[in-house]
C-alpha cells in the first residue's frame, strides 16, 4: 500500500490509527507507514523552513526561494516543508535538512545569501561552521552528525519541558497526516468513545489545569459549570486575540501546530455539550488565519468536525471570527458581544458566561495554550500533568521573551522555575551583558518583577505575592537603559487608548494617571501653577490609581493602574529623581534632557542653528553658538546634526 | 476583477446583525476603507440604522474612513519594541512621510498607522509595509527602507 498517496493515507489514518485509539498496534507494517507519515522513513532529502511570522519577518520568505532554485537547478528530487516557529526567534531564519538514513539537523540565521553553500557542503555530508549549527534532531535508526551537538541539549531547550508547544517548529502545520501520525486526535476520538463528558471535566479538573490566559481559574471547574446547564445551545469559544503587547505564544501555537487547538476545543466542545464553537483571532495575524482555516478544512474532510463525528452522534463545528482590533476584546463578555456584532464593552459579572454567555447561552471561554494543553492530558491521564509544576499550579507554562534579553523567543517551561532562571540560564541574560534593571511581565495588567525578586517560582500565586500576575506570559526584559517612569507612562497610554469608555474610573482616570505621568517627564514650564499642579497630581497618583483598581467595571480597568504601582513600589527613586531633581536617570525622557554646546569645540558652522526646530541656538557665523535653555525643547536635533562633538547632554 | 459590495453582501443572510463585522471586515478589504455609500447599503441589507453601524465601526480600531495610501505602513508600538527604540522609529517615518499616524501623505503613496502590537515581538522594532515585515530597525534603517519604496514610484 502507498501511503504517500492521498486517498489511502487518510484512510489508513482513520481506519488504523484513529480507530485503533485505545491499543497502539505493534504490527510492523503499520509502525512503518506511521513512521513514513511522520517524515522520519525518507526516500528522498527533506527540508524544512521556519515560516512563522517571525521568521519570515527574519528573512526566511528569501531562504525558501533559494532553496527551491537551488533544488530546481541542481535537479535534485528533495521536498520541502514550511514549518512553524520553533520558538528562537533570536537566530531565525532557521532551516533543517534531513537526509535519508540520517538525523535531521537544524542550521540557524540561514539568509539567503547562505543558502547556496550550506545546501552544497551538506549534501557531501559535510558541516559547515560551528555558528550556523542549531543542534541534531534525533530520528530513529539513523546516523548522527559527528561535531554536532543534539538540539535537545542546547541550553535554551533542555530545561523546557514542551506540551503545548511540542510540534511547534517540527510538523507541517498544515497536514493533517503527520499530526495524526504523531498521536494527534486520538485523544478526541478517545474522550468521544470512551468518556462521558462529565468525566473529560473530571479529569480535567483533576489534572489542575487553570486558565492559561490570565485569570487562572480551574478548567475543569469552568467546564463542570457549563456541563451541568440545561440548554438547547451551548457554545464554546476560544480566545486567540492576543491583545497583550509582548506575548506572541497564541500565534506561534496557531501557526506552528493548528490541528492541536482543533483538537483541544473538540475535546472541550464535548465536555460541555456543544454543538457551535468560535475562534476569535486577531486580524493581525493573518498567516495564523489562514492555516487555521486550511486545518478546519481538513479536520472536516477526515470527519473529525461535522454532523455525528465517527459515529458516535456528537457533532461540532467550528467558526473562525476574525477581531477587528480592540483590546478590550480579550476580556470574555466583551470577546462575546464583538462575536455578536456590537461594540466590544464588557459588562458586568454575574451572570457569568457558563449560565449566560454568547447569545445568552451557556457558554465556555478559554485562551488556546489551555486548549493546547487538553489533548495531552486526556492522551497521559491527569496524574501525569499534575505531576509537573507546583502545589497549586501545575503542568507547564509558556512564556514570550522579548525586550532587552538575548535570546527572544518562546519558552514552555515546567511551573515553579525561577525567573532568573529563564532568563539567565535559557535566554542568555541580557542583551549586551548590560544590567538587568527589571523584567515586565503580564503584559499592561501585570507588573515588574526586580532583582531582588529574580529568585520567586513561577506560578500564578506566588506571582501576585510580588505584585505582578501571570497574564498572558509575556515577559518583557529592561535594562538599565530604561526608564521605568516612561514605561509605566507607555503602559497608560496603551490602556487610556484601549478603555473602551463604558465606566467612568477606567476611561476618566486612565486619562489623569497619564497626564500626571506626562507632566512628570516633560520639561517644566515656567508658570508657577505648572509646578503646584505637577506636584499635587505626584500626591494623588497612589490614590487614584487605588481608585480605579477598586471602582472599575472589568479586568481591564482594574488592572490598569497595576504597571504604575509596581514601578512606583520597586522603582520609587526614579520617580523622585523626575520630580524632584527633573533628571531622567536612564536618559530616556527626550524632554528632561538638558543641552550645552561646548564652546571650545564649537567651530560656528551654523548646522545646528538650521536643524532647530524651534531657534533655541543663537549665535553667528565661526563663533560659538549657545542654546536658549528657555526655549529648548530637548529635541536633540542639534545633538545629532553637530559634526564636531560640541553638544554635550547633561 | 473587483468584487463588488453587493456580492459581498449575498454572501451573507439578510437582517442577521450578528455578521456585522465580518461584512464590514470583507468590504474595507475591498474598498480599502468603509465609505458612506457602501455603509448605508450595509445598513439596509442588516436592516440596521447606519448610526449604530458606525457606532460599531468606531469602536474598533481595524476600521478606517479614509482611503489608504499606496504604501500602508504599520508601526508596532508593542511593549518590546517600546524597550526597544520604536518611538524614534514612529518619529522618522512621520518626519519623512510628512504626516503624523493615521493619515495618508498628500501624494497618496504613504499612509502610517500605529498599531498595538503584531506579535512578532522577537524582531523588535518591527514596522510592516503592506504586510512585509521589516525587523530590527533604526531611524537610519527605516529612511533607506523607505526611500526604496519611494525610488518604485
Amino acid at each position: 500500500m502507498n501511503a504517500h498517496s492521498k486517498d489511502t493515507a487518510k484512510d489508513f489514518l482513520i481506519d488504523e490509527v484513529l480507530r485503533d485509539y485505545s491499543n497502539n498496534s505493534k504490527d510492523h507494517d503499520i509502525l512503518e507507514q506511521i513512521s513514513v507519515l511522520k517524515h522520519e522513513k525518507i526516500a528522498r532529502p527533506l527540508i524544512f523552513v521556519g515560516c512563522g511570522t517571525c521568521g519570515l519577518g527574519a528573512g526566511a520568505g528569501s531562504t525558501l526561494e533559494m532553496v527551491n532554485t537551488y533544488l530546481q537547478t541542481k535537479e535534485i528530487a528533495a521536498d520541502v516543508i514550511e514549518t512553524g516557529c520553533i520558538g528562537l526567534c533570536a537566530v531565525e531564519p532557521i532551516m533543517d535538512i534531513c537526509l535519508p538514513g540520517y538525523n535531521r539537523i537544524s542550521f540557524q540565521n540561514v539568509t539567503g545569501d547562505k543558502v547556496n553553500e550550506l545546501m552544497d557542503k551538506v549534501f557531501q555530508l559535510e558541516l559547515p561552521e560551528a555558528e550556523m549549527i542549531l543542534g541534531q534532531i534525533e530520528v530513529p535508526d539513523a546516523k548522527e552528525w559527528q561535531g554536532a551537538a543534539f538540539l535537545n541539549e542546547h541550553p535554551f531547550f533542555k530545561p523546557q519541558k514542551r506540551i503545548v508547544l511540542k510540534n511547534c517548529g517540527i510538523i507541517d502545520p498544515v497536514d493533517i497526516r503527520e499530526y495524526i501520525a504523531r498521536g494527534g486526535y486520538k485523544s478526541f476520538i478517545k474522550a468521544i468513545n470512551v468518556h462521558s463528558p462529565f468525566e473529560v471535566c473530571d479529569i480535567i479538573e483533576k489534572s489542575g489545569l487553570r486558565g492559561r490566559g490570565g485569570g487562572g481559574f480551574p478548567t475543569g471547574r469552568k467546564w463542570k459549570f457549563a456541563n451541568s446547564e440545561v440548554s438547547d445551545q451551548k457554545y464554546l469559544i476560544c480566545n486567540a486575540d492576543e491583545g497583550d503587547p509582548g506575548a506572541f505564544m497564541d500565534r506561534a501555537v496557531i501557526e506552528g501546530d493548528p490541528h492541536r487547538l482543533i483538537e483541544g476545543m473538540a475535546i472541550g466542545a464535548y465536555a460541555i455539550g456543544a454543538s457551535i464553537a468560535y475562534i476569535y483571532i486577531r486580524a493581525e495575524y493573518p498567516l495564523a488565519i489562514q492555516r487555521l482555516e486550511i486545518a478546519l478544512k481538513q479536520a472536516k474532510e477526515y470527519g473529525l468536525l461535522g454532523e455525528n463525528i465517527f459515529e458516535t452522534g456528537v457533532n461540532l463545528q467550528i467558526k473562525i471570527k476574525k477581531g477587528a482590533g480592540a483590546f478590550v476584546c480579550g476580556e470574555e463578555t466583551a470577546l462575546m458581544h464583538s462575536i455578536e456584532g456590537k461594540r466590544g464593552m464588557p459588562r458586568p459579572r454575574p451572570p457569568f458566561p457558563t449560565t449566560s454567555g454568547l447569545f445568552g447561552k451557556p457558554t465556555v471561554i478559554n485562551n488556546v495554550e489551555t486548549y493546547g494543553n487538553v489533548p495531552s492530558i486526556i492522551e497521559h491521564g491527569p496524574d501525569w500533568f499534575a505531576s509537573t509544576g507546583t502545589a497549586n499550579s501545575k503542568g507547564t507554562k509558556v512564556f514570550a521573551l522579548s525586550g532587552k534579553i538575548a535570546l527572544t523567543g518562546l519558552v514552555e517551561i515546567p511551573m515553579g522555575t525561577t525567573v532568573r532562571q529563564i532568563l539567565f540560564d535559557i535566554a542568555g541574560g541580557i542583551m549586551n551583558k548590560k544590567k538587568f534593571k527589571a523584567v515586565q511581565i503580564g503584559g499592561p495588567s501585570g507588573g515588574c518583577i526586580t532583582e531582588q525578586n529574580l529568585d520567586i517560582q513561577v506560578d500564578y500565586e506566588s506571582l501576585i505575592g510580588v505584585g505582578a500576575m501571570m497574564g498572558s506570559g509575556g515577559l518583557v526584559v529592561m535594562d538599565e537603559d530604561t526608564c521605568m517612569v516612561d514605561v509605566a507612562k507607555f503602559f497608560m497610554g496603551f490602556i487610556q487608548r484601549e478603555s473602551c469608555g463604558k465606566c467612568i474610573p477606567c476611561r476618566e482616570g486612565t486619562k489623569r494617571l497619564l497626564e500626571i505621568l506626562e507632566s512628570i517627564t516633560s520639561k517644566p514650564k515656567s508658570s508657577d501653577t505648572e509646578a503646584l499642579d505637577r506636584f499635587k497630581g505626584v500626591m494623588q497618583i497612589e490614590k487614584l490609581s487605588q481608585v480605579i483598581k477598586d471602582t472599575s467595571l472589568c479586568g481591564l480597568g482594574q488592572t490598569a493602574p497595576n504597571p504604575v504601582l509596581s514601578t512606583l513600589k520597586w522603582f520609587k527613586d526614579e520617580y523622585e529623581a523626575h520630580v524632584f531633581d527633573r533628571k531622567c536617570l536612564s536618559g530616556v525622557c527626550q524632554n528632561l534632557k538638558e543641552y550645552k554646546i561646548e564652546v571650545d569645540k564649537c567651530t560656528g558652522c551654523t548646522v545646528c542653528t538650521k536643524k532647530c526646530p524651534v531657534n533655541a541656538i543663537v549665535g553667528s557665523r565661526k563663533t560659538p553658538h549657545f542654546i536658549v535653555e528657555d526655549k529648548c525643547i530637548g529635541c536633540g536635533a542639534c545633538y545629532e546634526a553637530c559634526k564636531f562633538d560640541a553638544i554635550r547632554i547633561i | 476583477m473587483k468584487t463588488s459590495i453587493q456580492e459581498i453582501l449575498n454572501t451573507y443572510p439578510e437582517g442577521r446583525s450578528e455578521n456585522l463585522i465580518p461584512i464590514l471586515q470583507d468590504v474595507q478589504d475591498v474598498e480599502g476603507f468603509l465609505s458612506e455609500p457602501s455603509v448605508v447599503q450595509v445598513g439596509k441589507h442588516l436592516r440596521m440604522p447606519v448610526s449604530k453601524i458606525y457606532g460599531v465601526a468606531t469602536f474598533y480600531n481595524q476600521f478606517r474612513f479614509k482611503p489608504l495610501g499606496k504604501y500602508h505602513i504599520q508601526v508596532c508600538r508593542g511593549t518590546a519594541c517600546h524597550v526597544l527604540g520604536s518611538a524614534t522609529v514612529l518619529d522618522e517615518i512621520e518626519k519623512y512621510v510628512g504626516v503624523k499616524s493615521g493619515n495618508t501623505s498628500r501624494d497618496g503613496v504613504f499612509s502610517i498607522e500605529v498599531v498595538a502590537c503584531i506579535g512578532a515581538c522577537g524582531l523588535a522594532p518591527v514596522v510592516a509595509i503592506n504586510g512585509n515585515f521589516h525587523a530590527k530597525l533604526t531611524g537610519e534603517s527605516i529612511k533607506e527602507i523607505l526611500e526604496q519604496y519611494r525610488n518604485k514610484e
